[in-house]
């Protein structure tokens, strides 16, 4: 921005015009109060019990800690949400999430799903295979033969899978639950024999398949064929309102072989929304070991309008057929989902499946632990600081402290609009770090002011009149606080990347801060400025104006060209 | 404010000056004083660590309504208690929408289950509430900080000081101003964790919140100083100051930047913090904003009292600037014959070995030139100072014959 192209009116006036459209924004998502942390409005808390009795696993502290820091992962997803996570010791866990209703509860009970995520191949389906209609329900008798799909590709080699012990490390990776050893899982090779009905105890799977209901609880054991059904919809209603079950759902069942791909292959996952309608879907990104399973796989089915099963916490939350080989171990999940739905199970599915089954005893709404005293006094007590320092730049620098007070409120209004709409978007939370972050930027988005001010002073106390000034300094002050906040900013950065998740809200709010302030300060500190300098008052030197001789402390200043 | 910026403009001129940068053992030892105390207090008293680093107890009261007054009551009652792990409680309501039952949680700092002391945070809860003490219930809290939080943590910072490093080094191209830089932030935390170790406030998140703004605040204010600092000091080779005065210099032209700083980045956190000292009590926000004004207030000092003193310290043995400092040396002493001679005082020694930098290039007093030292005559009213002449003015050897003339006869006057 050179100063002979700079137009002030015209930066200040887009300046101001973004602002506004910032508030509309605002005003549009009715986003007006920013979702305040746990400490200062108070949530929800949920009581979690560990179930020992989970296909027999106990609980040793190793998993325990790993289950603990998971569901901490979960609950915090970016780090900004301000949730709480603590253990009692024993083998609870209390997961407390700011705010109140329902979204908040359905966070709290997508936190505690243990989100085992497996890929199976569907051996058959209702509705959309000939063999499952051929079962009367009375005479259960063996499945037919299903002809094996296209001739297996000579290049599917049984991938041997990554074994993964359980470590106690906090790094948000899909870890293998202690049951899930290498062996649960079937090779492609070995999957496909429950086509041929060599692998697949046919009298017993049709048994299961017949009096499986949908809706009761499965156990979902991967190396074990599996009879489940689609993922019922919680949220369905009949007519009058009340909760369909899922048995009446008209939900799909399926007839599944042992996994092939287990959740532990994962290597990220995300959500975004579907390309073609208004649901959500759920990308997930698979390892080396696993990509190439899944390319085996889908190659296997290609084109024969065989299915493979996504199965999450044992019931089907996708089942699609594949047109061609699929490379490179992307695979999507399509279900139905809203965005909540779509977000908990791309947040579980990334931080990795819970070693051990939580049980839900309890949710408690829970009032602020900072009390409506202490908070109005603290609020009380940061405006009159504020009110301080507007009377202290008034006073020390007169005509420009107007600028100082007008920067600082822009600063202020820009920092509440982005707040409040990051809360709305991003589930941001303002806690009592996040405040403090916040405190703290005041000094340093002023200290860019007062360096510039006096930086200004200097150049007219080398005989400069104030508009040549004004640009002198504007180069000098710009290279100063550019290198400053580049630390803050740096700080915050490197605090938000890699420490825990009570200090990440803080480091946000430092960095929010810090570009803030470097935006007011560019364009709207310094063409304010600039516009002052053509003003009479203030070129001249008026008493008032912050720049007269005696407060430069020198006889007299230069009084530029024509003003 | 007119005397101020006055005095503002004598600083910038340096006309007055305060020598930051030569009574660097003056401030040495001021800090070190501070530094011995923090860590003693370290030592000594240790760090007072809350609920998250080390677990404690939580008890749940049964009320029939739980209302904010309750709360309020029962926290500065514990407050008030004489028992130290139930100074700072995490008081709470809470209630369960599916059961109707309302009750109050209270965290404290571990007490041992039994204890006197627990018997006696069970009988203020039943008081406060109203309640029976079969109402209420105790169990322990785990801490939620554990040992994996901090190493993360502590990557964190590794990873925060050598990028801080690097770029402070890439930006002003001088590795000692990042480990001047460096030195002053470790003087800061230090200073800020010893202080709680000795006030005795509690640490929590919070707190540990308020540490990290020190870091990134100390190293801002100290990157603003050197930026000013390396502008004094670019063409060191041309300039007429040593590294020590052009730094010093520095110092004085930002100490009005710096004042005004700290007051206006003071200001708000020094309200919350008497408010809530005064008001509160108990509340994490005295324990946050005491680091932040803690900090924040070493953060200022430490650029200009240590940083820069001790920059100065270690570049004083480079060539370039030890050249500087000579040929400043030279011209102080020609400005100055008895610069180095001592003021006259009763006990004085006889004989005083001179100081080893006042003694110019080559060690003797230069001649003078035949006016009075320090005197330059100016060019006609025209502001401009008159470079010093090489020699004294010589007779010119024309004999008064005419000299041939660049200007054309009709323009000779």
């Amino acid at each position: 921005m050179a100063s002979q192209t700079m137009r002030p009116s015209r930066t200040l006036f887009i300046f101001g015009a973004i602002l506004a459209l910032a508030y509309v924004l605002i005003g549009v998502n009715n986003a007006w109060k920013p979702q305040l942390g746990l400490d200062l409005q108070g949530g929800q808390m949920v009581r979690l019990k560990a179930s020992t009795q989970q296909g027999g696993q106990t609980l040793t502290s190793d998993s325990f800690a790993l289950a603990r820091d998971i569901i901490d992962q979960r609950a915090n997803g970016s780090g900004v949400s301000g949730a709480k996570v603590t253990t009692d010791g024993g083998s609870g866990i209390d997961v407390a999430i700011p705010g109140k209703g329902q979204a908040s509860e359905n966070i709290v009970k997508a936190i505690s799903a243990p989100s085992q995520l497996r890929f199976r191949l569907v051996v058959c389906s209702t509705g959309s295979d000939t063999i499952c209609q051929g079962l009367a329900r009375s005479a259960v008798g063996p499945l037919a033969k299903r002809a094996p799909f296209a001739s297996p590709s000579t290049t599917a080699k049984p991938t041997p899978s990554a074994s993964i012990k359980p470590t106690a490390s906090t790094t948000p990776t899909a870890t293998a639950a202690p049951s899930a050893t290498p062996s649960d899982v079937m090779s492609l090779a070995d999957a496909k024999k429950y086509f041929t009905g060599a692998g697949l105890d046919e009298q017993a799977a049709a048994t299961a398949y017949e009096s499986y209901i949908c809706g009761t609880p499965v156990n979902d054991v991967p190396g074990k064929p599996l009879v489940t059904c689609d993922q019922p919809d919680p949220n369905a209603k009949d007519a009058n309102g009340n909760p369909i079950p899922a048995a009446q759902q008209g939900l799909r069942k399926y007839l599944l072989t042992p996994a092939i791909i287990e959740g532990t292959e994962l290597s990220s996952a995300s959500y975004g929304q579907s390309a073609n309608s208004a649901s959500y879907e759920v990308d997930l990104s698979l390892k080396d070991a696993g990509s190439k399973v899944f390319a085996d796989t889908t190659a296997y089915i290609a084109g024969t309008g065989g299915q493979f099963a996504i199965t999450v916490d044992g019931q089907v939350v996708s089942a699609p057929t594949a047109s061609q080989r699929i490379g490179g171990g992307n695979a999507q999940i399509t279900g139905n989902f809203t965005l909540d739905q779509a977000k908990s199970l791309s947040n579980n599915l990334k931080f990795g499946q819970l070693p051990v089954k939580f049980d839900v005893q309890e949710v408690q709404v829970i009032g602020p632990e900072l009390a409506g005293s202490q908070l109005s006094a603290g609020l009380w007590a940061g405006a009159i600081g504020l009110l301080l320092v507007m009377i202290f730049s008034l006073v020390y620098y007169r005509g420009l402290g107007l600028v100082v007070i007008g920067s600082l409120m822009f600063a202020g209004a820009a920092t509440y609009s982005l707040v409040a709409l990051l809360s709305k978007g991003a589930g941001v939370t303002l806690d009592l770090p996040g405040i403090a972050g916040l405190i703290v930027a005041v000094g340093i988005t002023a200290d860019s002011f007062i360096v510039y001010f006096e930086r200004i002073r200097d150049e007219m106390r080398d005989g400069k009149s104030m508009r040549v000034a004004v640009d002198a300094a504007w180069v000098r002050a710009r290279r100063t606080c550019l290198a400053a906040d580049s630390v803050s900013l740096l700080a915050a950065l490197t605090l938000y990347f890699f420490a825990s998740n009570d200090v990440k809200g803080f480091a946000f709010m430092l960095g929010l801060s810090t570009v803030i302030d470097l935006v007011v300060f560019f364009y709207f500190t310094h063409p304010l400025v600039k516009l002052l300098s053509l003003r009479r008052f203030f070129n001249r030197g008026h008493r008032l104006s912050g720049l007269d001789a005696r407060t430069l402390g020198v006889d007299a200043i230069t009084v530029g060209g024509k003003a | 404010m007119g005397a101020f910026s006055r005095i503002g403009n004598q600083l910038y001129t340096g006309q007055r000056s305060i020598d930051f940068v030569g009574r660097k053992w003056l401030w040495y030892a001021a800090s070190g004083v501070i530094l011995v105390a923090a860590v003693l207090g370290l030592t000594v008293r240790g760090l007072n660590l809350g609920i998250e680093f080390k677990g404690g107890n939580s008890y749940t009261v049964q009320v029939a309504t739980s209302s904010q007054s309750v709360v309020d009551k029962i926290r500065n009652d514990l407050n008030g208690s004489g028992i130290a792990a139930a100074a700072t409680p995490t008081v709470t309501t809470a209630y369960n929408p599916v059961s109707n039952k309302a009750s109050i949680l209270v965290e404290t700092r571990t007490i041992p289950s039994g204890s006197a002391d627990d018997l006696k945070v069970q009988s203020i809860l039943a008081a406060d509430a109203g309640v029976d003490a079969n109402q209420i219930s105790s169990s322990t809290v785990g801490k939620s900080w554990g040992t994996q939080v901090l190493h993360k943590m502590e990557w964190g910072l590794g990873v925060f000081l050598v990028l801080v490093a690097l770029f402070i080094w890439a930006y002003f191209r001088e590795w000692k101003m990042s480990a001047a830089a460096l030195l002053a932030l470790a003087h800061d935390v230090v200073i800020t964790v010893g202080v709680y170790a000795l006030s005795g406030f509690e640490v929590t998140p919070a707190t540990v919140t308020g540490f990290l703004t020190i870091l990134g605040f100390s190293l801002y204010d100290t990157v603003v100083v050197f930026d000013k600092v390396r502008e004094n000091t670019k063409n060191l080779r041309a300039s007429r100051q040593s590294y020590a005065g052009a730094a010093n210099l520095a110092l004085n032209q930002t100490l009005v930047r710096s004042i005004n700083t700290s007051l206006v980045a003071l200001l708000p956190v020094a309200a919350i913090l008497v408010t809530s000292t005064l008001l509160l009590g108990a509340s994490s926000l005295k324990d946050i904003s005491l680091a932040l004004f803690v900090g924040m207030a070493a953060g200022t000092y430490s650029s200009i009292f240590i940083a820069t003193p001790f920059l100065v310290h270690i570049k004083s043995g480079e060539k370039l600037v030890k050249e500087a400092a000579r040929r400043a040396n030279a011209r102080a002493k020609k400005d100055d014959k008895y610069a180095a001679v001592p003021v006259f005082t009763e006990d004085m020694a006889i004989e005083e070995p001179l100081d080893a930098d006042m003694i110019g290039d080559e060690g003797d007093p230069i001649p003078t030139q035949g006016h009075t030292p320090g005197y330059r005559p100016t060019g006609d009213l025209s502001g401009r100072t008159t470079p010093e002449s090489k020699s004294p003015v010589r007779d010119s050897g024309a004999a008064g014959r005419p000299q041939p003339n660049r200007t054309s006869r009709s323009k000779r006057k």
